[in-house]
């Protein structure tokens, strides 16, 4: 498929809002005798947006990611996620929090095993796979090697790669980087961008940290906890694409801790 | 693993000097305290009645042997299968597993007489009991490591819309092998006692005769010596059906060494 066909595909021949995602005062609640881990919480994200979710840990964030990606289902309200004209659904790519590849397979055989459990013909995984490795800025020869002569770094690479083998039309990671050092994860964020800019998925990315929130995002959702739900948003304004330079920006400095006092108020 | 030839021998020296250390200490033990052979006999003694007795104590190893070696492959196909039933119904594994774990206190020698009453004496019978004693660790540690998956990866398949089938084979069953190893390891090694005790009240007939049979039988004769040979001979055979199970894990584990190495 030429770049041409599928940007026409994806523009006019699907409906226009795949990946558009809006919740209704949704809630869920996984026994009855416990408080509700989400309730009445309200979410829009546009088609091809870049939002972060923000909120301290166990406030549901994974179980909101969990609801969109379809894995669970609310108990209260309603939620949309926008697919094909034709009724398929949204293809959703998820990156956990850990990288969660098969131990006994390959870098390559682990990102294609989304396409491999579709049941896509083996040639054209390992095409498909062989170019979103390039893309997730892994070396072809790190294609033959198994997770654990990876680092933690690109363990996650292999991760997202295998998140985006698929193409999906929303990308959802929860705390992805979390576990890596404050220098891995800052390349990783502009990488993410760089992929995000060139394809804009719809992005929902949910973190703990405030200064990866504003730097991806266009829109910074603030999330309490017990129950979860979406107290607070904030704009990002900065134009794309964004480069490293913009952490080290004044009006980047005031938006950070703008946000971390909302998110402080939020929690206290 | 790759140890250099002086590693080694950092490594085996420090047992193989206690075992001979303990050998020249029994030796001596038996000569100056003037120790009947009945009781207990020296190491010279016990070598010199296995050399005596060779072809028997050969022939003894290969009947126990076989049946040990029988009884565990058909424990590891048997086990497997039974936990592969496990992992795909909750409801037979809730139904069958307390039994399988209840099961495996049952003392196996209070129901072997059961087995040659049902059976008959001679090999099968043999093989039998092994099976018993040997199937219980390979049905529990493969169900475990058939059921206890990574949330995370049963998210992931899901996603996908991986079928039933799918998620069998592609992720429990590989996740399964360490298990599987694990849990052979420990099979071998009771497969050797479930064959000995098999053969106390199966192994009498003359083509059968293993070493449960002489260790039985040497001990009215007041052949002391000759039953250290057999008891020796049945440690050596589970030690090798041992390390045996293990290479072939090793081998099959290439790609998990990571996490293997510190089992």
């Amino acid at each position: 498929m030429t770049d041409l066909a599928r940007t026409s595909a994806k523009g006019t021949a699907s409906s226009p809002a795949v990946g558009m995602i809006s919740a209704r005062q949704i809630g869920i609640s996984f026994s009855p005798d416990q408080p509700a881990v989400l309730e009445g919480l309200d979410l829009d994200v546009r088609q091809g947006e870049f939002v972060a979710v923000l909120g301290s840990s166990g406030c549901g964030k994974s179980t909101l990611l969990k609801l969109i990606a379809g894995l669970l289902d609310p108990t209260q309200g309603e939620l949309e996620v926008v697919g094909q004209d034709d009724g398929r659904r949204a293809e959703i790519g998820f990156v956990f929090q850990d990288p969660t590849l098969l131990p006994w397979r390959n870098v390559i055989d682990n990102i294609r095993l989304p396409l491999e459990l579709r049941g896509f013909p083996v040639a054209s995984q390992l095409e498909a796979a062989g170019q979103i490795l390039e893309m997730v800025g892994l070396q072809p020869e790190d294609g033959v090697k198994y997770p654990r002569m990876l680092s933690g770094g690109m363990r996650m690479r292999v991760s997202l790669a295998r998140a985006l083998v698929t193409k999906p039309d929303i990308l959802l990671l929860d705390e992805p980087f979390a576990a890596l050092d404050d220098m891995l994860r800052q390349q990783l964020n502009e990488d993410l961008l760089a992929i995000w800019e060139e394809h804009s998925q719809t992005i929902v990315f949910v973190t703990h940290n405030v200064s990866e929130a504003v730097f991806l995002s266009q829109q910074v959702f603030l999330m309490q906890s017990t129950p979860g739900r979406l107290v607070d948003q904030v704009q990002v304004p900065f134009p794309f694409p964004r480069q490293a330079a913009l952490r080290g920006d004044a009006e980047f400095a005031r938006l950070v801790e703008d946000v971390s006092r909302r998110l402080r108020e939020t929690v206290a | 693993m790759n140890r250099s030839p002086g590693q080694l021998i950092f490594i085996l020296l420090p047992p193989l000097a206690l075992l001979l250390l303990t050998v020249v200490a029994w030796q001596l033990a038996v000569t100056l305290l003037e120790i009947k052979p009945y009781l207990l006999p020296s190491p010279v003694d016990v070598v010199e009645a296995a050399i005596e007795h060779r072809g028997t104590l050969f022939s003894a190893i290969w009947m126990t042997g076989r049946a040990a070696v029988l009884g565990l492959l058909i424990s590891i196909l048997l086990g497997t299968t039974t936990a592969l039933l496990f992992s795909q119904s909750r409801i037979v594994r809730r139904s069958f597993y307390p039994y399988a774990i209840a099961l495996q206190t049952v003392p196996i020698v209070a129901i072997a007489p059961l087995i040659v009453t049902w059976f008959g004496e001679g090999f099968q019978s043999v093989v039998l009991v092994t099976v018993i004693i040997s199937l219980f660790p390979v049905i529990t540690n493969v169900t475990t490591g058939l059921t206890s998956i990574d949330e995370g990866l049963h998210d992931l398949f899901q996603l996908n819309q991986a079928s039933r089938w799918q998620r069998l084979v592609k992720l429990r069953i590989p996740s399964a092998i360490p298990s599987l190893v694990t849990g052979a390891r420990t099979a071998a090694g009771l497969a050797v006692v479930g064959a000995i005790v098999g053969e106390f009240f199966a192994g009498s007939s003359v083509q059968d005769r293993g070493l449960g049979y002489f260790v039985l039988f040497t001990v009215p004769n007041l052949q002391t010596d000759l039953l250290f040979g057999c008891v020796i001979a049945a440690t050596l055979l589970g030690v090798a059906m041992f390390v045996a199970v293990s290479l072939a894990g090793r081998h099959l584990l290439g790609r998990w060494t990571a996490e293997m190495e510190t089992h």
